[in-house]
């Protein structure tokens, strides 16, 4: 083909992300991971909205001897046996849409909208905090090498041998009941910055591993010796030539790293380490649903499936991220139960089952 | 290669420790959870306290304490907070549950994730390969207690199809020891195959764009020759090494998969002893399911550097 016919195919003078961004376009099934997980996030952020103005409770609020009118007809939220309202759908103007929690009444479809932002906020920002961990570390890791790399390594090592789900639900009991006080930053028990800290740092070896790999090889480059030439300091090489060459690599960890950070607080929540009573999130959502399994089943599913639809959105997306961005990546990262690969395995992993 | 086994070995000790101290420092340095006080009771005399504390020796200075819990540790005489037990005793009982659940789930996961990740990847692009990797991905993507709790329901409690968990000696009768173990085996490999398939499919798909491959289709082997002796035995190497740190990690205990079918192994005695935040049981499990991770961590990375000298010899900063 000749160079003009190039240039009229609009192909010229494409940069990587145009290309990233043009191959994302052609990835349906991406784009449509991104759409159901946009959805999710749109239906989160909408809780106020449905609490107030159509609800009318808020997502810890009980209603144990209420009783409401559907279609007309008197029912009770709880009934004397202590069995909450099922799905009533609009048959009463949209409260307890999709039944009541317990025996204490609250409204499943107000506390499946609050938990959804808490599920998702703990799973954004330890995700954020993972991220930022993991790159930093491997920078200095990659870059430095010897003892830096050692001690570095070595840290993550111990964390790496943890049973990571033993290592999480330790922490969380230990800091569910005490609280915890770094200088003046005290938080209490019940806060939820508490599984976004543990989440965040049990997560970082998985992250760091591939990406010191990375940095090991960038480090080799011509472009980082030609920075040395020109006399750049380290902060400058290690900032502005190795980490832009690492950001394709990092989004979509990041992005992977969302869903497994989610499953993970379902997990600790479901065991009672994660979110505190009353405070919603998917997974103590599943737990209280669990008790009334065989009676009301919705209560576990429902929440459950939005755990699913989320975490698959995420894991999608991040596929097609990686197959944009990085066509030729070695790495695969997955929410994955169990441990995970050495390096060189391409694998990094997340939950234990 | 005796030094690199060697350094390797010692490694392993080192992380170990560094296991140890950190398990006993999230149970001492961080408040609330003074032990005493725990086992005295609410509302307990500070007699009570002192004699418990003076028992147990939790007023020592704390390297004197790690010594002790460890001594113990390595003689046998571990014995928990609550209800005194003898820990190595409840971990030794709890071991056929954990391997028997681990053993079962492992050959399914095996069976199946190289199945579909074989066909996913010669069929790549293909209907079957995209219905695999809906599957693929959503086996990962499910909360494993969620999956559990819910096959419970509906194939236990509704339908009685299978009984509910709860570990039976396989000396005792094999077939309801696999007539139990059925439900827990299908939850957990669920999750494995889909992950397993996936990376046997990525890394098949990269075997057959190598050049022996084409080279062993040019010299004329038949397709299914190719497929087996040269694809299938260079892209299962990633899935031998997974297989080792996964079933390393999961004999040290699937805390969530135990609990929920109330298998009684080692998973569910560190749930319940995390539950009362025994530290003497759970120092022994952390100790225990990290030594498996470590262990075959090592044997893996002593095979690579068996099979390929560059590791041993050369710059890997592992």
């Amino acid at each position: 083909m000749a160079p003009e016919s190039i240039a009229a195919t609009g192909l010229a003078g494409a940069g990587p992300w145009r290309l990233g961004l043009r191959r994302l376009r052609s990835n349906r099934v991406a784009l449509a991971s991104l759409g159901l997980f946009a959805l999710i996030v749109v239906f989160v952020l909408a809780a106020p909205l449905w609490a107030d103005h159509v609800a009318e409770t808020g997502p810890n609020k009980t209603h144990t001897l209420q009783k409401i009118e559907v279609d007309g007809e008197k029912r009770d939220v709880v009934n004397p046996e202590g069995k909450p309202i099922g799905p009533v759908w609009l048959g009463a103007g949209g409260k307890f849409f999709l039944g009541a929690d317990s025996r204490l009444g609250r409204d499943e479809m107000v506390r499946l909208m609050y938990g959804g932002r808490t599920s998702l906020f703990i799973g954004i920002v330890s995700g954020l905090l993972t991220t930022a961990l993991a790159t930093l570390l491997a920078l200095l890791s990659g870059y430095f090498r010897g003892w830096t790399d050692t001690v570095i390594s070595r840290a993550m090592d111990v964390i790496w041998a943890f049973p990571v789900l033993l290592f999480a639900i330790a922490l969380g009991l230990v800091l569910a009941v005490g609280g915890l006080q770094i200088g003046p930053l005290h938080l209490s028990g019940g806060s939820i910055w508490i599984p976004i800290l543990i989440i965040g740092v049990v997560m970082v070896p998985y992250m760091a591993r591939p990406i010191r790999g990375e940095v090991l090889s960038l480090r080799e480059k011509e472009f980082v010796e030609s920075a040395i030439a020109q006399g750049a300091g380290t902060v400058r090489i290690m900032f502005s030539e190795i980490l832009p060459n690492l950001i394709s690599t990092i989004i979509v960890f990041f992005t992977l790293n969302i869903a497994a950070n989610m499953l993970l607080e379902s997990a600790l929540s479901f065991l009672g380490v994660g979110v505190q009573a009353p405070n919603a999130s998917w997974g103590t959502m599943i737990a209280t649903g669990n008790n009334l399994i065989s009676s009301a089943p919705l209560l576990t599913i429902i929440p459950g499936t939005m755990i699913l639809l989320t975490v698959l959105s995420l894991n999608v997306f991040g596929d097609g991220l990686r197959d944009a961005l990085d066509p030729k990546s070695k790495v695969r990262f997955e929410a994955h139960s169990g441990l995970s690969a050495p390096e060189g395995s391409e694998t990094i992993g997340g939950l234990t089952p | 290669m005796a030094r690199f086994v060697v350094r390797r070995l010692i490694g392993m000790v080192a992380v170990l420790f560094a296991v140890s101290v950190l398990t006993f420092l999230v149970f001492n340095v961080i408040p609330n959870s003074d032990p005493a006080q725990r086992m005295a009771g609410r509302a307990a005399k500070p007699e009570l306290i002192a004699t418990i504390n003076e028992e147990w020796g939790f007023e020592d200075p704390l390297p004197q304490q790690y010594l002790t819990m460890m001594g113990k540790v390595f003689s046998g005489d571990l014995v928990s907070y609550k209800g005194r037990e003898n820990v190595e005793e409840r971990i030794v009982e709890g071991i056929p549950a954990t391997v028997s659940l681990c053993l079962g789930a492992a050959v399914i996961w095996l069976f199946f994730g190289i199945l579909f990740g074989y066909l996913s990847a010669v069929r790549a692009g293909g209907l079957l390969d995209r219905g695999l990797t809906v599957l693929a991905v959503t086996g990962i993507s499910m909360p494993v207690f969620w999956l559990a709790a819910i096959f419970l329901n509906y194939l236990t409690y509704k339908t009685e199809i299978f009984p509910s968990g709860e570990y039976v000696e396989f000396t005792t009768d094999p077939l309801e020891w696999a007539n139990h173990l059925i439900l827990p085996w299908i939850t957990l490999a669920i999750l494995y195959v889909g992950f397993y398939s996936r990376v046997l499919r990525s890394s098949m798909l990269d075997v057959m764009n190598e050049d022996y491959v084409r080279t062993a289709r040019a010299k004329g082997l038949s397709e299914r020759r190719v497929m087996s002796r040269h694809v299938m035995r260079n892209s299962l190497i990633p899935i031998v090494t997974l297989f080792g740190l996964d079933f390393g990690a999961l004999l040290g205990g699937a805390i969530l998969i135990e609990a929920i079918f109330s298998l009684n192994g080692v998973g569910q005695y560190a749930y319940e002893s995390l539950q009362s935040l025994d530290l003497p049981p759970i120092m022994a499990i952390v100790l225990y399911g990290a030594f498996f991770v470590v262990l075959l961590n090592t044997l893996v990375d002593i095979a690579y550097a068996y099979l390929d000298p560059r590791i041993r010899l050369g710059t890997s900063a592992q």
